[in-house]
């Protein structure tokens, strides 16, 4: 038998027709979706008079557009308002389950999918949402899709889909003291630009990799499309099973030691094809920052930004334009420059570990007076569980305040937003203009950069600060 | 359901030589509250085209009177970020029917080709020299042949383009995926029984 990567075995058993010079019909096992991009594909299927396919293989949540306090009050911004309303009424008419504000299970998709079981090892699955490739972190071939593919998922549980080429990033090694997830990720995409791995599905491996948590894994497939790939995925493994059996309604299924073999078999064959192949060494990365308006304009947070002379001539026009936005210049070195908001929340950074990790790098500090701190739990159950292990009482002590979950300040359709001109170092995925509110200025950064900003009002280094 | 066929475009074009150009920039976040699909041109490049007090931002492309056409022509790497089909509703409602670049992000070529927007990919020099063309003189005019995927301009160069034969046919035809989808039901059905059965 030729050897087959994990992205192939998933995809291949999946086609339910390959259309000739075309795309391939891929059957969906776990379809999710939220208030923003699904309205119009329900009125889709008004218009042609047809019913929900596979209602029960669509579950949704309100996430984008909900405030992150007093959620028990009604939104008080009208269209968004009557987004989730919509939501919640397109779900009743069409038989799909729907966790909506003040549910216990509310959060955001990519966050509650995981944590509540709906996404398993070898499943397809998509969301109008581009942060679906979140899902990989499970060995799942997960990725965001439009509202016309919305609607045809709700209309068939398929989807036309030319099948991408295959990159295989691999990072080896031990990584350094304070060097997160979110920084090898970072390191990433500045090594390989926000188009590097476009037309690609990415598998991630190596050692550093491997060592990461489930959390740690999501946060790495989560920006896979910031360099363009159409999503990425990291093979099942004891820390994947050790997860997925801590889920009630995974372990209490009575096929549940099946469903264990026929994951172990989730795994790319040694030989296996890569239209591409990357290496990286995990020792040198440091604790990543980005400078720019695109998550590729990265660098390690004691680095400089770059000169001009080293920016190809016909990209210099968006780099310049890019500074200028941000109040940088090339050269420039970002260490000890001011901020005025930090951000830790969002699908790539608002789990549990992630409040934990600021939590416990803030714990007996206080926050710079000068700093907004939005700390802003993935979900109701995160939110629930830093209750529980007395997080919110230490971030209190320490001058911050636990929200309440949704997407927040990462796309800022709520109130959080970041006001024009301001600095925001942000644990989220995308550093684009207006992108945290019109003119706000954004430094994505980990967990704990976005903490010791947070103490010291200024960008540093969290290696300087760690304590133990 | 049955949409406008796409034939033959011929159309002066409007520049936008920036590399990277993400869906929010295309349209902000807080316009995607709306729940339909009409009316979004009005919000297309929103922060560039106006200033904070909403006057119009004199040295954006889209404010400059010499630019018209229905052709967008942009730096590579257009359209990465978000999913969010409400960019390609913006950029027909506006009025365009291609958009052509040296690379597109790969969501964002879907959603158009889902909406009848053509995404026309070029080689880096070929688009280096037509943006040079359409700064100097705005009434060059390009000239894009679906049916032969040839983009001619009018001062004469001509390049070939890539298109997936099915998707070609559906812009042509006006026929939509759902439709075709619609059409297999049966063969769903089969696939999941077989699914069930574990083979």
């Amino acid at each position: 038998m030729i050897p087959q990567t994990l992205f192939d075995k998933i995809w291949d058993s999946h086609v339910v027709k390959s259309i000739e010079g075309g795309p391939d019909v891929l059957y969906i096992d776990q379809h999710f979706i939220h208030e923003v991009t699904s309205p119009q594909a329900f009125d889709g299927l008004r218009a042609r008079g047809i019913p929900v396919f596979r209602p029960v293989m669509t579950l949704a949540t309100a996430d984008h557009n909900i405030p992150t306090k007093d959620q028990n009050l009604p939104i008080k911004e009208e269209l968004s308002r009557t987004q989730v309303e919509k939501l919640a009424e397109n779900c009743r008419e069409f038989g799909i389950e729907v966790f909506g504000l003040n549910h216990p299970k509310n959060g955001i998709v990519h966050v509650i999918g995981p944590e509540l079981g709906y996404t398993q090892p070898g499943m397809t699955i998509v969301c109008g949402d581009s942060h679906t490739s979140t899902h990989g972190a499970f060995g799942a071939v997960a990725f965001g899709i439009g509202t016309s593919e919305v609607e045809m998922v709700l209309a068939t549980q398929c989807i036309l889909q030319p099948k991408p080429k295959k990159m295989r990033i691999s990072v080896n090694g031990t990584l350094q003291k304070g060097v997160t997830a979110k920084d090898i990720i970072l390191y990433i995409i500045s090594k390989i630009s926000g188009g590097g791995a476009t037309g690609y599905f990415v598998e991630y491996a190596g050692s550093a990799i491997e060592s990461l948590s489930m959390e740690g894994r999501m946060t790495i497939c989560n920006m896979s499309i910031e360099m363009g790939a159409r999503g990425g995925l990291i093979a099942p493994d004891d820390t994947t099973y050790e997860y997925l059996t801590k889920i009630p309604s995974i372990s209490n299924r009575p096929d549940f030691y099946s469903l264990l073999k026929k994951w172990h078999g989730f795994r790319t064959d040694p030989g296996a094809h890569f239209d591409r192949e990357l290496d990286f060494d995990a020792a040198r990365i440091k604790p990543m920052i980005t400078y720019g308006t695109n998550p590729g304009m990265g660098m390690a947070i004691d680095d400089t930004i770059p000169s001009i002379d080293s920016i190809a001539s016909e990209a210099s026009a968006s780099f310049l334009k890019s500074l200028d936005y941000m109040g940088f210049t090339p050269g420039m070195k970002l260490a000890g420059h001011p901020v005025d908001y930090v951000f830790l929340g969002s699908c790539t950074n608002g789990r549990i570990e992630d409040i934990r990790a600021f939590t416990h790098f803030v714990k007996g500090r206080k926050k710079a007076r000068e700093i907004t701190a939005l700390i802003v739990p993935g979900s109701k159950k995160v939110e629930q569980q830093a209750i529980n292990e007395g997080l919110d009482k230490i971030l209190k002590e320490a001058g911050f305040e636990l929200r309440q979950p949704g997407c927040s300040s990462c796309l800022a359709m709520n109130e959080d937003k970041i006001p024009a001109g301001k600095y925001a170092v942000s644990t989220s995925n995308r550093n684009f203009e207006g992108r945290q509110g019109p003119g706000s200025r954004t430094l994505l950064a980990s967990p704990l950069t976005a903490a010791a900003a947070a103490i010291t009002g200024r960008i540093t280094d969290p290696r300087d600060m760690l304590q133990d | 359901m049955a949409k406008e066929k796409f034939d033959i475009l011929e159309s002066t074009c409007i520049p936008l030589p920036l590399e990277n150009v993400d869906t929010d920039q295309i349209i902000p976040a807080r316009f995607l509250s709306l729940t339909t699909r009409e009316g979004f041109g009005e919000y297309l490049f929103r922060d560039w085209r106006f200033d904070k007090s909403g006057n119009k931002s004199g040295g954006f492309v889209l404010n400059d009177e010499k630019y018209k056409g229905r052709i967008l022509v942009a730096g590579k790497n257009f359209g990465c970020g978000s999913s969010r089909e409400h960019a390609v509703w913006a950029i027909t409602d506006y009025g365009f029917k291609a958009v052509v670049s040296s690379f597109f992000a790969d969501i964002f070529k879907n959603n158009s080709l889902n909406n009848g927007l053509l995404p026309v990919v070029v080689s880096d020099e070929f688009l280096k020299n037509l943006l040079d063309q359409i700064q100097k003189d705005p009434e060059t005019k390009v000239i894009i042949d679906l049916k032969q995927q040839l983009l001619t301009v009018s001062s004469g160069e001509s390049t070939g383009f890539e298109i997936n034969q099915y998707k070609k046919e559906c812009l042509m035809k006006g026929l939509d995926d759902i439709d075709y989808l619609l059409n297999i039901t049966d063969m769903i059905k089969a696939y999941e029984f077989r699914k069930t059965l574990g083979k």
